[in-house]
């Protein structure tokens, strides 16, 4: 029976020959995930279970990223907690402050991820491994959890719902502008437990960054993963990450669809997100004059080299306009390190920029960086829904990092294309 | 299990940052989590919320982050169960795992008022408007989910069902 590759890694990680959408099965998981926010109640569930060992102590990651460096005495306990379950348990990838970075920029730079791995994580945007052809989702800390306990779940197979990219990347158009414009189409609850799968010849032409974007933002539409078959440009990636091979699974001709979405890449604008929805979504060129408080570039959605070079290319030479405030974190310490070497932080840095340390910062409305009543920014985050990035009376508008760093130098929403 | 109050109404699209803001969310203490359920939007709800009250809400309730701090918030602020047209995945898995029960009728969404008495028997999933005398129906939910929100959620579940649901590899939809 043809399958999706989402059906194939499922079924495989179950034991089944084969699955089929609403099926309801147990699979095994190959890496489990949690950070400070999420980690602390799933430890507690793990106690409460009784259970005094975790399933497997290599294919736990425990990644401080949320509220570090410690926002507050609160947050210091929490981080405490992970680190010392770590410690007792002798979890192998749990990463201190000052190796630590955003999750889902350090375990893909780490080869942590391989293709046809299931990767289950107590955080929304899990589904971001999507990009490398693994099958991974979010859970909240309860499910978690009993993952630490046993190293399996139970996940109900969903349908599969197919993007097809064709044509040729504009300039300036990356994967962010491609996942809102997905979301634009979608909605934030068209893909409600389905699958999504971007595939077409114009797939062949993303990076592994622009994917790693698309996939982090399924679960905007409500998706239970993103996924993308991996190929040449997912060899070239691992080849010098790990030493496992993975998995290179393809969906079978013939394997069936709920859904399919032509989307022709020649014509796509770039696209912004307007508050306060992820869905609610526009090209550049209709958003009117908006005035910036602040530009955040960064997050698990934004935050990787490629991002940061982008955005730099912009800045390199300007300045950030006088009364808008610019937020660079880089998503790890190595893409930190490397924007260094590049000049790229220097170029941040001269143009008017704040440089954070590797977190989630003001993304949840954390800290570094949070709004005032009254104020609005353009983020390369994930979310704009009210008070995400601190005051209910704030205004989020996501976009990619082109369009961030074109507006932070014009202090308003415009097109890189205005000024390059 | 049955649930008995008065219901609290929200629109569609309601999402985690609205239900818990993520300045909560550095605790582990659901109590805390509680007094904080939505805290923007209706500030006055946790102080006049009832043990067993009833949220019915419209489409995608609970949509955004993975948090399980939302469903807990609710659950501690004192709700009793919640009434949607739909529920966001994360959500929906969430509430189930610690317990809090949760349904889908598209009717029953639309026809409770905001402060109307409401009374839910989740075993055969009806839903009575007391205030207006209707009767609904919820969505049927699998056997082994009623038993999670029977046993209290997940971690109840497995404590008394050692290996139960981890023997098979696969169940089908009943």
């Amino acid at each position: 029976m043809p399958m999706t590759i989402t059906e194939k890694i499922l079924a495989g990680h179950a034991g089944l020959d084969s699955v089929r959408p609403g099926d309801l099965i147990q699979v095994d998981v190959d890496l489990a995930l949690a950070n400070d926010i999420t980690a602390p109640l799933a430890i507690e569930v793990f106690r409460d279970l009784g259970t005094e060992v975790v399933f497997d102590r290599e294919k736990i990651a425990m990644v401080q990223d949320h509220f570090v460096p410690n926002k507050d005495i609160q947050s210091a306990q929490q981080v405490k907690m992970m680190r010392e379950f770590c410690r007792e348990q002798k979890i192998s990838h749990f990463f201190e402050l000052g190796e630590t970075g955003i999750e889902h920029v350090i375990l893909p730079e780490r080869g942590l991820v391989l293709p046809g791995d299931v990767v289950i994580g107590a955080d929304s945007h899990t589904c971001t491994y999507g990009a490398l052809g693994a099958f991974s989702t979010g859970v909240g800390s309860t499910d978690l959890g009993v993952i630490l306990a046993t190293g399996r779940i139970w996940l109900k197979v969903p349908e599969s719902i197919k993007l097809i990219y064709d044509g040729k990347l504009p300039r300036w158009v990356g994967g962010k502008d491609l996942i809102l414009h997905a979301l634009g189409v979608l909605g934030v609850a068209g893909a409600v437990y389905f699958s999504l799968e971007f595939t077409g010849e114009g797939v062949g032409q993303l990076s592994m960054t622009h994917r790693l974007t698309m996939a982090n933002m399924a679960v905007e539409a409500g998706a239970k993963n993103g996924i993308f078959a991996a190929d040449e440009v997912t060899r070239k990636y691992m080849s010098d990450r790990s030493d496992r091979a993975g998995s290179f699974i393809q969906s079978d001709p013939g394997a069936e669809y709920a859904r399919e979405i032509r989307v022709p890449l020649d014509s796509m604008e770039l696209q912004v997100a307007v508050p306060h929805s992820p869905d609610n979504v526009r090209p550049v060129s209709e958003i009117g004059p908006v005035k910036l408080d602040q530009v955040f570039l960064g997050s698990c959605t934004n935050g990787r080299l490629d991002d940061l070079r982008e955005a730099a290319g912009l800045l390199k030479g300007r300045k950030v306009a006088g009364e808008t405030r610019f937020i660079v974190i880089p998503g790890s310490p190595a893409i930190y390190r490397e924007a260094l070497k590049e000049g790229i932080i220097e170029t941040f840095l001269e143009a008017g920029a704040v440089i954070g340390p590797p977190c989630c910062g003001p993304c949840l409305g954390g800290h570094m960086g949070i709004l005032a009543a009254g104020e609005t920014a353009l983020s390369t985050s994930n979310r704009n829904f009210v008070s995400r990035m601190g005051h209910p009376d704030s205004k989020v508008y996501l976009a990619g990092p082109a369009v961030a760093a074109a507006s932070a130098i014009a202090g308003e929403i415009i097109s890189p294309a205005e000024i390059a | 299990m049955k649930v008995q109050g008065k219901a609290w109404k929200v629109g569609d699209n309601v999402d985690t940052d609205v239900i818990i803001p993520a300045r909560f969310l550095n605790v582990s203490d659901k109590d805390e989590m509680g007094r904080n359920c939505f805290a923007d939007l209706r500030p006055d709800f946790v102080r006049k919320v009832h043990p067993g009250d009833i949220l019915v809400a419209g489409e995608n309730f609970g949509c955004g982050s993975s948090r399980e701090h939302a469903p807990w918030a609710l659950k501690r602020a004192g709700i009793g169960a919640v009434v949607a047209k739909s529920f966001a995945r994360l959500f929906y898995r969430n509430a189930f795992n610690i317990g809090l029960p949760i349904v889908e009728s598209h009717e029953a969404s639309e026809q409770i008022e905001e402060g109307d008495r409401v009374s839910l028997d989740f075993a055969i999933g009806e839903i009575v408007n007391q205030s207006s005398g209707k009767r609904f129906t919820a969505r049927a939910v699998p056997a082994f989910m009623r038993a999670v929100i029977e046993a209290g959620g997940l971690v109840e579940y497995v404590k008394k069902n050692p290996g139960a649901g981890f023997k098979e590899q696969r169940h089908t939809v009943d």
